[in-house]
Order: structure tokens, then C-alpha cells, then sequence
């Protein structure tokens, strides 16, 4: 099991090393290559933010400050589903507040925490400009509008038993 | 991939023009279309509002549908931007007929295939229901939602393909950049130009556009760059989004005639992450352009170089700001520097830098086809043209309008929105977002331009007007904008890090039944001190929401601390939760979940009752009794 970790980590690296290949010409590229390194690693452990500064020959402080600044950054593993709470005005009028009740609740985790099983991570995001829909959430890519907290339960299922077929069948 | 042959003239632009105008022009509503020869526009909307009820898979179904039936010389299948009705998406509109197809689901595609594109016969079942006669509105003309509107900078969201640069050629898409590059005309008459038209920031603060620019090209620079503000970070706000998802060239134009103008090589579009969508069009946008030979070098034959690229944000509030925002841009921590010196002065990297929005790019173009004066007679006397409102709350048809400036409140609530939802009575509409403030009911007839405003103590900002009925309870909404302020504050300056701060404890405690009187003084005393001293505009506008409440709503304040009552029965501090005699069947649940044991009584004997002094209110026992007999009050 061990080796196989090294051996992800190993490839990660070596992706990690071509994204500051492709940007570190150019300038101002910081936050590009912390939003592709994110991509790779899923978040930014202090690891990753201290190899970019070695390779790009900046402050490590500098880098870290980057990444603590943006809220789409993360210095924590995320689960394999970020459920987005929508609480732009137009959502909180309509009621999001209670959708985010019913998450936590559902999940039994507070916002910013992430399930035991590493399958959901929650978050609370300013307006995504869907407020015809609101109140809004968002799983990963997918939008989900016009909600009562009563939908909650089955749309999470959704994603709770997505995860379970591909385990099996792999 | 689109195949494109590069333009090195105008008169290459005008045979592209020309080629596809013919193809599209029975989507306009003046067109003379015989009908015998017409084939069929399917357009589909693909903005975030319909693309997330599944708009994308009703357009694969309508292609592959087509395709099987044989069909594809009748019928085009095009995805477009935001119609701005996205109440009702996903939303499909068939021209010629102008027919407005609402909430269409996947199963409705044959429907739609078999009656209307082969039997020219409406499906009445997807037509608009007018919520104010209840009458079905056949065409997109009808719509009081949209007949009452101005589409300037919307002009080409709903009818162009945004993934194809050929489509905005052919309603004059860079025909005003062409014109300029042709004739050779000075930077300073397009200014003067753009002066004269009495455009103004559409990003919030409403600075003459004409001026900036014309700042920033009298600095000297070895480089100078264009940027593009579309980090639309105001909740409630999403015109700037929908122009991006829905006509990415019309900004594309602008910025390139901003850098001719100002004498700029390098534009950056900053946009959030949180926009997928408009991200992937504004790509496809600039590779379209670059390939075709409108970025780059030489464009149109010319010696004017220009290029654009894509900076995309990680999410933080404050890059709205222009200073936190070239710091962004240049990979750093978005934090804001004092001003002066502006970035027309010192910007990106040290250059001139000019910033604009993306609403107010996307005026550029027209204004300078149109001419001026065209565009200076719209509107009222100190805001010209038009502004694209957000419309969110609690009203029917909530979405994205564009009206003349100095349109009244009450129009674009009653005419436009249809009205409140649920025909409640409509108590206050926010305007501006974490920087605006609240208009009380009264002020409905209120003409809304910059000035008119200002003048009451709220700001245009981007646009967002989150309409509110009684069931919302002010206090808390000036502290739900605290909260954003306070959340969103970089922490670089004290008056707005540690004030917002100060301010979000004061409210927090009115609104949780603790409040004094003299609250309300500190809170305003501390407002007036934030706005007087914070370093930037997030700190300077984030006491708004609070003051103009304070303002119009002060009984709601009072109500809160003297009456330990919150009318809208919204602050959960301020409620009781109660049993109702005449329902409770004294089954005992309620006492057995409570967590701190709040509730007394005995099995099968009524009454049982809630100890307030102890109860916290989870509302736990609400969601478990058997009849629904206890509740908030």
C-alpha cells in the first residue's frame, strides 16, 4: 500500500514539475500554478507550496500568503463531492440558511468540515449568479435551484450511491 | 473546431457580415422572412440559469433528433446566451415565429419537433403564462417582461451564438473597431466621442468613462495594459456574467479599441472562478478572435498590435476593487493599496493600467457605431443610457432586465417582475449590494439614475435590486451584509477589518433580544467612522446596508430593543417557540427529544409547555411533534 502512495505521489510531482515549466516564464503566474497544482493534488498541502517556492525561487512565506488569501484554496484534504451552499442575497431571502441547516444535518458536519468517509466537503460560497434559481447549491460541476430543504436528502443519496456502484464494480 | 479564413481588411469583415447575416437574419424582429422559403432557428439557452436545468442535454436531443428525422435543411439547432428570464429556463426560442418556449423539459423535444418545426403548429403547454391576465403570450414581443426593456448592452445575449464570432459579425460586430483601424482616426476623437456620449463606470462607483480613458492615454509608459473587470463579486449581481456567457465579443471589441486608444499592447479580462461558463465562451471568444486575425499582430491590416489573456480569480471579494485587483492579476494577495496614484497612473506592473467593467465595455462598441448623441439622448440629464438591473427576491419574474436609466422602481418591479411573489406587499428593494442600501416601499416612484441614488444615501453599484416583502426583517439583513463585509475583508486596514467587526457584534446583539437604545447611536457613530477612514471602497461602502436601514427602518430597530420583537419574525433571538393548546395531543415526543429539557407535561395530559428561559430555540421539537402543533411566533 505504501509504495503505491509513493508512486502516486511520485506522478503528482512530475505533473507539478511541467505546470511550473509551462508558466514560470511568464508573469504574474503565481495563482495559475497554485489553481493547476490544486487540480492535480486536490489541495495544497505545505509540501506542494513549498516545492513551487524553492522552483520558482520565491519567499515560501510569499506563497503561503497567496494561498491563505483566496478562498478556493485549500491547505486541507477536500472530499471527493464540495457541496457549495449558495448564501448571495438573493438566496438567503429565499431561504438558503434553511438548506444549509438540512445539509449539515444531513451530513452531520459544520461548514468548511469534510465526512468522515472523505465523500463530502461543505462549504458556504458567496452568490455563483444564479439568483433566478435561488435558492441555489452546487455538488462539484452540477447546479441545483429552486430547492426546499426537503429535497436535500435525495439529492445527496444521488451522489452517496454513485459512489458506492463504482466501488463495487471496480 | 470553427474553420475561420483571417481578415486583413474591412471589406473581408464585411463578407463574412454579409455571408452570415443572410443565415441569421430570420431571428430579427424586423425581418422581412418569406415564410414558404423560412427554415427554423432553434434557440436554445445555454447561460448558468438554464444550463442548469439541463438546457445542454435538450440541445444534444434537438440535434440528435433532427438529425434522425432527417431534418437538418428545415431546422438549425443554436445555443445562445441568457435571455434573462431565468425564472422560467430552460428556455427555448423558435424563430421565425418569435415563439418563447418556457420550462421546457427533455421529454418536450418531440413534442416541439412533431407540432411546431412539422406541423407549424404551437405547443401551448410551453408558452408564457402572463402572471398579471394569465393569458398565453405566443412570441417573445408579448412578454411584459421584455417589452418594457432597452437592450443595449444585452443586445446580442439571446440572439447570437456566443461560440461562433461570425454570428456577432454579422449584427456589426467589429465593424466600429474596423472602421477606426481604417480610417486612421486619432485616439482622442474616440475619446472625445465616448465623452461626449456621457457613459459612466457601470461597475458601481459611476466615473465618467470618457475621462478615464482619456487619464490613462496621457500618461507616458514604455507599456500600458487594459483590464477587464469581471470579478462580478456583489451577491445578487450577475449581469456582468450573462454578458460574458452571451456575447463575449462585444467586450473582445472594446478592449481592443481601449488599447488603441490608450496606446496598449496587453489587455487581461479578470474573471471569477465561480464562472465556469462565461470563462469557457471567453475562451473560445479569444481563440476565435486570434485565429481569425482580430488579436495579434497587424489586426486588419494595420500596425496596431493587441492581445488579450485570461486571469482567473480565487475567490476573493476585495479584487472588485481596481488596486486589490492588479494584484491579483500579478499573482499576488489581493490586497488594496491608497489611492492616488490611480492605475491610469501607476498600474499593472507599475504601467498606466485602465480598468473598466464589463457592463460598461459592452456599450463601447454600440456607442461608437450609433455615434454620441444617439447614445447621450437616452436616459436622464447627469446618467446616459441604459443599466442592466439583477432582479432577485421575492418577486415572479426574477432575472436580468436592461432599462433606460431613470426608469421608476415601481416599473421595474410591477411592469418588468410581474409583482411580488405570493401578491404579498413589497417592504423594501435593496440596491447595490454589500455597498448599497435599502429603498423603503415609499420611494418606488423614485426615477433610479446615479444621481437620485446617491442623493438618499444608496449607490447604483453593479446592479443587483433583491426585491423584499414583509416576512423580511431588516436588522437582519444590514447584519447578513455585515457578515459578507466582515467575511470579505482583507484585514490590511483596521477601520474596515476590526470596524465591520465591532459593527456585526452590535447587531448581532439587537437582533439576538440583548439590544440598548444606545446602540443605535454607536452604530452610527461607527458607520460614519468606517466610512470616513477605511482604505478602500469595500470598507468605505460596507456601513451602507446598515445606515440607510437605520434611516428608513429605524421602528424595526426600536421594535428589536425596546419591544423584544421582531415584526418579520425572521431573528431567532427574538422568538418564541410555543405549543398550541387546541392541537397538542400531549403524546410526550416533544419533552423526550428536547436537548436541555425544556418542555413540561404529563402523558396524555394537556398542557404541556415550553420553559422560554431555558429553551435555545433548535426547533427541534417543531420538527418532531406528530401534529404540527408547536411553532415560532
Amino acid at each position: 500500500m505504501e509504495v503505491d502512495i509513493e508512486k502516486y505521489e511520485a506522478e503528482n510531482f512530475r505533473k507539478l514539475d511541467k505546470i511550473i515549466a509551462q508558466y514560470k516564464e511568464q508573469r504574474g503566474m503565481l495563482i495559475r500554478i497554485l489553481q493547476k497544482s490544486q487540480e492535480v493534488f486536490g489541495y495544497l498541502p505545505l509540501k506542494v507550496q513549498a516545492y513551487i517556492a524553492e522552483k520558482l525561487d520565491i519567499p515560501i512565506s510569499t506563497v503561503n500568503g497567496v494561498v491563505s488569501f483566496y478562498s478556493l484554496f485549500s491547505q486541507e484534504p477536500q472530499g471527493k463531492y464540495t457541496v457549495s451552499v449558495c448564501l448571495g442575497t438573493a438566496c438567503y431571502v429565499k431561504g438558503a440558511q434553511e438548506i444549509l441547516e438540512a445539509i449539515k444535518k444531513e451530513l452531520q458536519i459544520d461548514v468548511g468540515e469534510t465526512t468522515m468517509d472523505n465523500l463530502f466537503t461543505l462549504k458556504a460560497t458567496r452568490c455563483i449568479g444564479a439568483c433566478g434559481l435561488a435558492p441555489v447549491i452546487t455538488i462539484n460541476d452540477d447546479i441545483y435551484g429552486r430547492l426546499t430543504p426537503a429535497d436535500i436528502p435525495s439529492i445527496l443519496y444521488k451522489y452517496t450511491s454513485a459512489d458506492k456502484k463504482a466501488r463495487v464494480t471496480h | 473546431m470553427l474553420s475561420l479564413t483571417p481578415v486583413r481588411s474591412i471589406e473581408d469583415l464585411r463578407k463574412i457580415k454579409e455571408e452570415t447575416y443572410t443565415g441569421i437574419k430570420l431571428r430579427l424582429k424586423d425581418s422581412a422572412v418569406e415564410r414558404e422559403i423560412a427554415k427554423y432557428h432553434i434557440l436554445v439557452c445555454t447561460g448558468t440559469g438554464c444550463a442548469s436545468s439541463k438546457s445542454k442535454l435538450i440541445h444534444q436531443k434537438l440535434e440528435d433528433e433532427i438529425r434522425k428525422r432527417k431534418l437538418e435543411d428545415k431546422v438549425k439547432v443554436i445555443k445562445t446566451g441568457c435571455f434573462g428570464f431565468c425564472k422560467l429556463g430552460p428556455i427555448i426560442v423558435i424563430h421565425p415565429d418569435r415563439t418563447f418556449y418556457t420550462k421546457v423539459e427533455l421529454e418536450d423535444v418531440d413534442e416541439i419537433l412533431d407540432q411546431h418545426i412539422e406541423n407549424g403548429q404551437i405547443v401551448e403547454k410551453l408558452l408564457y403564462k402572463s402572471v398579471k391576465t394569465g393569458e398565453l403570450q405566443k412570441t417573445i414581443d408579448e412578454i411584459d417582461f421584455f417589452n418594457h426593456q432597452m437592450r443595449i448592452a444585452l443586445r446580442n445575449c439571446g440572439v447570437i451564438n456566443p461560440e461562433d464570432i461570425r454570428e456577432y459579425i454579422a449584427l456589426d460586430g467589429y465593424m466600429a473597431l474596423a472602421d477606426i483601424l481604417t480610417k486612421k482616426i486619432p485616439a482622442q476623437e474616440i475619446i472625445e466621442e465616448i465623452k461626449q456620449s456621457g457613459l459612466r463606470g457601470r461597475g458601481g462607483a459611476g466615473f465618467p468613462t470618457g475621462l478615464k480613458w482619456e487619464y490613462t492615454a496621457s500618461y507616458e509608459g514604455d507599456e500600458k495594459f487594459v483590464l477587464c473587470n469581471a470579478d462580478e463579486g456583489d451577491p445578487g449581481a450577475f449581469m456582468d456574467r450573462s454578458i460574458l456567457e452571451g456575447d463575449p465579443h462585444s467586450i473582445l471589441e472594446a478592449m481592443i479599441i481601449a488599447g488603441y486608444c490608450i496606446g496598449a499592447k496587453q489587455g487581461y479580462v479578470y474573471i471569477r472562478a465561480e464562472y465556469p461558463i462565461a470563462v469557457e465562451r471567453l475562451e473560445i471568444a479569444i481563440d476565435q478572435a486570434r485565429r481569425i486575425g482580430l488579436l495579434g499582430s497587424n489586426i486588419l491590416g494595420s500596425s496596431f498590435d493587441f492581445d488579450l489573456d485570461i486571469r482567473i480569480g480565487a475567490g476573493a471579494f476585495v479584487c472588485g476593487e481596481e488596486t486589490a485587483l492588479i494584484q491579483s492579476v500579478m499573482g499576488f494577495r489581493g490586497e488594496p493599496r491608497p489611492r492616488p496614484p490611480y492605475p491610469a497612473e501607476v498600474g499593472l506592473w507599475e504601467k498606466p493600467t485602465l480598468n473598466n467593467n464589463v457592463e460598461t465595455y459592452a456599450n463601447i462598441p454600440v456607442i461608437l457605431r450609433k455615434g454620441a448623441r444617439w447614445f447621450a439622448g437616452i436616459g436622464t440629464k447627469d446618467s446616459k443610457g441604459t443599466k442592466v438591473f439583477a432582479l432577485a427576491g421575492q418577486i415572479k419574474n426574477t432575472g436580468l432586465i436592461e432599462v433606460p436609466m431613470g426608469t421608476t422602481v415601481r416599473t421595474i418591479i410591477y411592469d418588468i417582475g410581474g409583482g411580488i411573489s405570493n401578491d404579498k406587499n413589497v417592504k423594501a428593494v435593496q440596491c447595490g449590494g454589500p455597498s448599497g442600501g435599502c429603498l423603503p416601499a415609499e420611494m418606488l416612484d423614485k426615477e433610479i439614475d446615479f444621481k437620485s441614488l446617491t442623493d438618499i444615501g444608496l449607490i447604483m453599484g453593479s446592479g443587483g435590486m433583491i426585491v423584499m416583502d414583509e416576512t423580511d426583517c431588516m436588522v437582519d439583513i444590514a447584519r447578513f451584509y455585515l457578515e459578507f463585509a466582515q467575511d470579505e475583508s482583507c484585514g490590511k486596514c483596521v477601520p474596515c477589518s476590526i470596524g465591520t467587526k465591532r459593527l456585526l457584534e452590535i447587531l448581532e446583539k439587537i437582533s439576538s433580544g440583548q439590544g440598548e437604545m444606545e446602540d443605535l447611536e454607536r452604530l452610527e457613530n461607527l458607520c460614519y467612522e468606517i466610512k470616513d477612514s477605511s482604505l478602500c471602497g469595500l470598507g468605505q461602502t460596507a456601513p451602507n446596508p446598515v445606515l440607510s436601514t437605520l434611516k428608513f427602518f429605524r421602528d424595526e430597530y426600536i421594535a428589536h430593543i425596546k419591544d423584544k420583537y421582531c415584526p418579520a419574525g425572521v431573528c431567532n433571538g427574538l422568538l418564541k417557540v410555543v405549543i398550541s393548546d387546541d392541537k397538542c395531543i400531549a403524546c410526550g415526543i416533544c419533552a423526550r427529544i428536547c436537548p436541555v429539557n425544556a418542555i413540561t407535561g404529563e402523558h396524555k395530559k394537556p398542557p404541556f409547555r415550553i420553559h422560554q428561559d431555558v429553551c435555545i430555540k433548535c426547533g427541534a421539537c417543531i420538527a418532531r411533534c406528530p401534529v404540527n402543533a408547536i411553532y415560532k411566533h
